[in-house]
């Protein structure tokens, strides 16, 4: 049985405090009358702009500037919304971040379950640890949503009927994209997930105490029958919790694109969280093989993912449409460092740092990849959301750290304390033996 | 160069691996052993270094992705720019995207073709080779270990018994 050392508690409980200050700090900061918030990015300009001449920004603020004789009322209040957006989504992307490695989990446990691998039972009680992440992670997620449908926030501006009002595209869209269907089917999406994930956990602890394989035959059913739902699901929620913040804009693969992130982010998380319990002297039977098959899927997920990162770019750069392109146009004139430099943590890393066949064995090489890995598709997520909900007055300072911090803890908390649960080892999975022999 | 050699058949890719292990504990040196398919591990077991085909085939890879770049460069914006979709082709930055299915392509023909080649020259495979098997049970459901013969020879041949050979042949080569 694992017991949740005292200090890897107090760091996420600390964490969760820090980030509690860092998300007040946040939200207490942002400006209430469209004057203030123009006052704050005038002072935000004075005090930065010679140090941000070289990044390009500067250009960007200039031009901003220059208008500010004719600024009209218009333009200010939209600096306010975004200003306000900012520690909302702030909290969203790092709340979504952590559900999203949740999920990632355990559709690679499911595809475990349903393909019968042999090599990974070993590893099915970490794996259910981190998607027990799924219950307080989802309604994290889900309350954020409804708050926003109560228009707290103007993250995602189709829920503004005025805005709805004056915007054909949008009146289209309405009957999908309207508040009341769109909670009804995140309250599906998460149901769905939850339900197969407390399902599946209740077949694998049986299945250790049973004296037949019924129990593991119904698992592999479920789990075929999950993949099946997730597959829609995860498609259809990217579009409602993540595309819809662009409610112009669409992509047709972008239900991939987010499933790819969350896949590497997930496998990820299985890795670090393994190596990490093995440093501790638990799991004593996961073997270096282990590992390698984890890096293995880290960096191949990592190549997939930048092949859909890529394809969605080519085709849309390619076809230059100008409903299509918006996107892209302003990821790469407001969001240059962090939209090309999640490529290189993404992609260029992992690729030269797991390409290696030894060095997926190296656990401390796995898992100084798999920080980056992870912040990588930290910076995709925030990609993309903030994009749609604070334009140009992004950063990376105290509300989106905070937000991260928060929720960091709050999956550290939960995972471990999930994980002293039941033994770490499966008995009576009936590929346990091959599990613990298998050798590349 | 005229040697004694054993060879020692099995029919078991286990009774195999546990046989060469047994054999490289006892300092015999096994020449080679000739299988039907690959035998995972049996390189480490028999003490082979390790392979640098990775290695050859990194370069490979690289000297695709250059080939791509140079030719695309020579191709679409060198020879014959041409304005495609209202994208001339004035420079090749510009036109990367466009360019990089076949950059990627080209790394991996190249990787897997010359990978290939080189490993049949490395093995000194060509058409029309005479086989260089022993038996050609071989190729079918047997494993042969060619042992060299060195002082103890009977202790040798009994310990290969042991080992679950099927059968044991003294052959001059």
């Amino acid at each position: 049985m694992y017991t949740f050392s005292n200090r890897l508690k107090i760091g996420a409980i600390v964490l969760m405090a820090l980030g509690i200050v860092g998300m007040g700090v946040g939200f207490v900061s942002v400006p209430s009358t469209p004057e203030e918030a123009k006052a704050m990015v005038a002072a935000h300009d004075d005090g930065h702009g010679d140090s941000h001449a070289e990044e390009g920004e500067h250009l960007a603020e200039d031009t901003a500037h220059a208008g500010t004789a004719d600024h009209d009322a218009a333009h200010d209040e939209h600096l306010m919304h975004q200003l306000q957006n900012r520690p909302w989504s702030a909290v969203y992307v790092a709340a979504f971040f952590f559900f999203m490695i949740a999920l990632g989990v355990l559709a690679f446990y499911a595809i475990q379950r349903a393909a019968q691998a042999g090599w990974s039972p070993l590893l099915f009680r970490v794996m259910e640890g981190i998607t027990a992440y799924l219950v307080p992670g989802g309604i994290a997620v889900f309350v954020l949503l409804v708050l926003s449908v109560m228009h707290f926030n103007h993250m995602f501006v189709w829920m503004d009927a005025d805005v709805v009002a004056e915007d054909a595209l949008l009146q289209g869209k309405a009957g999908y994209l309207n508040p009341t269907f769109f909670l009804i089917r995140a309250a599906i999406f998460l149901g769905g997930w939850i339900l197969y994930r407390e399902v599946s956990r209740r077949l694998s602890l049986a299945q250790d105490e049973a004296s037949d394989n019924r129990n593991f035959v119904k698992n592999f059913r479920w789990s075929a029958g999950f993949l099946v739902f997730y597959l829609v699901t995860e498609s259809m929620m990217s579009w409602d919790w993540i595309m819809s913040v662009d409610p112009h804009w669409f992509s047709t693969l972008f239900g991939w694109y987010v499933f790819a992130s969350m896949m590497v982010s997930g496998i990820t998380v299985i890795a670090m969280i393994t190596i990490y319990l093995k440093s501790k002297g638990y799991l004593p039977d996961v073997n270096d093989s282990h590992i390698h098959d984890l890096a293995k899927f880290m960096f191949g997920f990592s190549i997939f993912w930048t092949y859909l990162w890529f394809s969605q770019f080519m085709l849309i750069w390619y076809a230059n449409i100008p409903e299509e392109v918006t996107y892209f146009v302003t990821r790469i004139e407001d969001y240059k460092l962090p939209f090309f430099g999640m490529v290189a943590l993404n992609f260029v890393f992992p690729l030269l740092l797991l390409m290696n066949s030894d060095y997926k064995r190296i656990n401390w090489f796995v898992v100084m990849t798999g920080i980056v890995i992870l912040a990588g598709h930290y910076i995709d997520v925030f990609n993309m959301v903030m994009p749609g909900t604070v334009g140009d007055q992004w950063s990376i300072g105290i509300p989106e750290l905070g937000a991260v911090c928060f929720f960091a803890g709050a999956f550290i908390l939960w995972v471990f304390r999930a994980l002293t649960k039941v033994p770490l080892q499966p008995k009576r999975n009936p590929f346990i033996e091959e599990s613990r022999h298998f050798h590349y | 160069m005229a040697s004694k050699v054993i060879h020692a058949y099995y029919n078991d890719d286990d009774i195999l691996m546990q046989a060469v292990k047994k054999v490289k504990a006892t300092k015999h040196h096994i020449e080679e052993v000739y299988c039907p398919f690959p035998v995972h591990g049996l390189d480490k077991a028999m003490g082979l270094a390790p392979t640098r085909i990775a290695i050859t085939s990194f370069m490979y890879g690289c000297l695709g992705l250059i080939v791509a770049i140079v030719m695309m460069n020579y191709i679409m914006i060198e020879d014959w720019p041409q304005d495609i979709g209202g994208k001339p082709s004035f420079t090749y930055i510009e036109n990367m995207p466009a360019f990089v299915p076949i950059m990627f392509e080209l790394t991996v023909f190249f990787a897997a073709h010359l990978m290939v080649i080189t490993f049949y020259l490395r093995s000194r495979l060509w058409p029309f080779k005479k086989a260089e098997n022993p038996d050609v049970r071989t190729t079918d459901d047997h494993f042969v270990m060619e042992i060299e013969v060195h002082g103890d020879e009977n202790g040798l041949m009994t310990m290969l018994q042991e080992s679950g050979a099927v059968e044991i042949n003294k052959v001059e080569k």
